[in-house]
């Protein structure tokens, strides 16, 4: 192995990997719910509509596509290889252990969260992105884009949907709340002044971001469809 | 006040172990935690059995010899403490204790509750240290260090290697003392010379030695006897990605 090689295969190596990329796809949260929050328009989705549109179509938001999926097979991949290492190196576990007494639950549960998340990112793709991207849409009279809006409304009065996408974006919340900071702490980005900050603006970006998610099927599920 | 002890018992490396249930009676509470065990290898010995192996040596909190997951705790449930400076007060009578040995692939275990914890060693020979060539003894002053780094860098090298941060980490990481190894020589002038080869030979010797990686979870800070900080795990990130980028081996 060269160093570039032993570098990002070290466990430091990949820690620094699931940060950037970690910090990566907390950007992209960002994009996805200012996009989202256009459902919210009283305009019977021509507002949702249009922006669709657009990031089916657009040059520069299809090549952050192929970004960005990397972004999340990077995450996962050495999210996977840390975890069989961590495993292997506690072959022997103990018979009475009470790690509630030094760390927070979140924090030693990334797994299991980030497992959550991504049966939710397949479902969730299943859902919208597949059709929007593919074309299983119905066009819209008068317009040249695809109706997605009325996907969005019509897979929003089943209850299972809605109360999967809530109970992922508080598995969402928690795997933020611990992530967040600890990107920066893996970048070893710390420092007296601004460490504080990051670990309350990452707890105030995780509640606010998922609850921004999940606020849209509960919206669907009790206001529109209703 | 009387006990009842699960204490794991291991003849030796090869052997499979199991957790033995030991009732012991009137241990004063002033004892420390290593003197009951004191207390009961001398009536395992008057009864003709084997006495538990445990490791000790200063029993002043110094050394890091003393080692023991106590009741789901490294060093038992004092925050701060080594098991030698653990004393019996803490428990109740009636209490059942349980005692296992720290747990980690990168230390196995020798014989009940003692653990072979020489990756600590070879982690330290592949870099921890300040080369002196020979010459004459310099002023005492003559290297200027400012009093925040050199207590930052007095902090560090508090860390007895006892392994507690390994033993309380899920993954078995050894970060946090790999890190007070690293960071409390690259803050000094005299460290800062050979910190890029440092870090890096460190680094790549704890991960051939089996330990996980850090998910900053801080339970290694949490069960620290003498109370290492987190920042030397940031510290070490820091070095190690900057001497990976910087650093002329290849």
């Amino acid at each position: 192995m060269n160093w570039f090689t032993k570098t990002f295969s070290s466990t430091i190596g990949r820690k620094l990997i699931m940060s950037i990329t970690g910090l990566f796809l907390c950007s992209f949260l960002v994009v996805h719910l200012v996009g989202n929050l256009t459902l919210f328009y009283q305009d019977g989705g021509d507002a949702f509509n249009t922006y669709s549109h657009f990031m089916a179509n657009n040059p520069v938001i299809r090549t952050m596509e192929i970004v960005l999926v990397l972004g999340f097979l990077f995450h996962i991949y050495d999210a996977i290889v840390l975890t069989r290492r961590n495993k292997a190196a506690r072959p022997v576990g103990y018979a009475e252990n009470h790690p509630q007494e030094n760390s927070n639950w979140s924090s030693r549960n990334m797994g299991l969260l980030g497992t959550i998340i991504l049966i939710f990112l397949l479902v969730h793709l299943w859902n919208f992105f597949v059709p929007a991207r593919f074309g299983e849409l119905e066009g819209v009279p008068n317009k040249e884009y695809l109706n997605l809006y009325s996907e969005v409304a019509y897979a929003f009065k089943n209850p299972i949907y809605v109360a999967l996408y809530v109970i992922s974006m508080v598995a969402l919340a928690f795997h933020l709340i611990h992530g967040f900071q600890s990107a920066f702490q893996s970048l070893g980005l710390t420092h007296r002044k601004y460490t504080p900050f990051i670990k309350t603006f990452g707890v105030a970006f995780s509640v606010l971001i998922s609850l921004g998610f999940a606020i849209i099927p509960l919206y669907f599920f009790f206001f529109v469809n209703m | 006040m009387d006990l009842t002890l699960k204490i794991w018992r291991q003849k030796d490396k090869n052997s499979a172990g199991q957790l033995v249930t030991y009732p012991l009676k009137n241990i004063s509470p002033d004892m420390s935690f290593l003197e009951m065990l004191d207390v009961l290898n001398e009536e395992l010995l008057v009864a003709g059995q084997e006495p538990v192996a445990f490791d000790h040596d200063c029993r002043e909190g110094i050394c890091g010899m003393c080692s023991l997951f106590i009741n789901g705790r490294a060093h038992g449930p004092e925050r701060g403490t080594t098991t030698c400076q653990l004393h019996m007060r803490h428990f109740n009578h009636g209490d059942t204790i349980t005692i296992e040995p720290w747990r980690a692939a990168a230390f196995p275990v020798h014989k009940d509750l003692i653990v072979d914890r020489s990756a600590f060693d070879r982690i330290q020979q592949a870099g921890g240290y300040v080369s002196v060539n020979t010459g004459g003894v310099p002023d005492a002053n003559e290297i200027a260090i400012p009093k925040t780094i050199a207590d930052k860098a007095f902090d560090a090298a508090t860390c007895i290697g006892c392994g507690a941060c390994v033993a309380a980490c899920k993954n078995a990481s050894a970060m946090l003392f790999v890190s007070a190894k690293v960071s409390q020589l690259a803050m000094l002038p005299q460290g800062k010379v050979e910190a890029k080869t440092r870090v890096e030979n460190m680094v790549a010797q704890m991960d051939v030695e089996g330990f996980g990686a850090c998910s900053n979870i801080g339970a290694c800070a949490a069960e620290c006897p003498v109370g290492i900080s987190l920042d030397n795990i940031a510290m070490m990130n820091r070095e190690y990605l900057g001497a990976k980028a910087t650093s002329d081996n290849v």
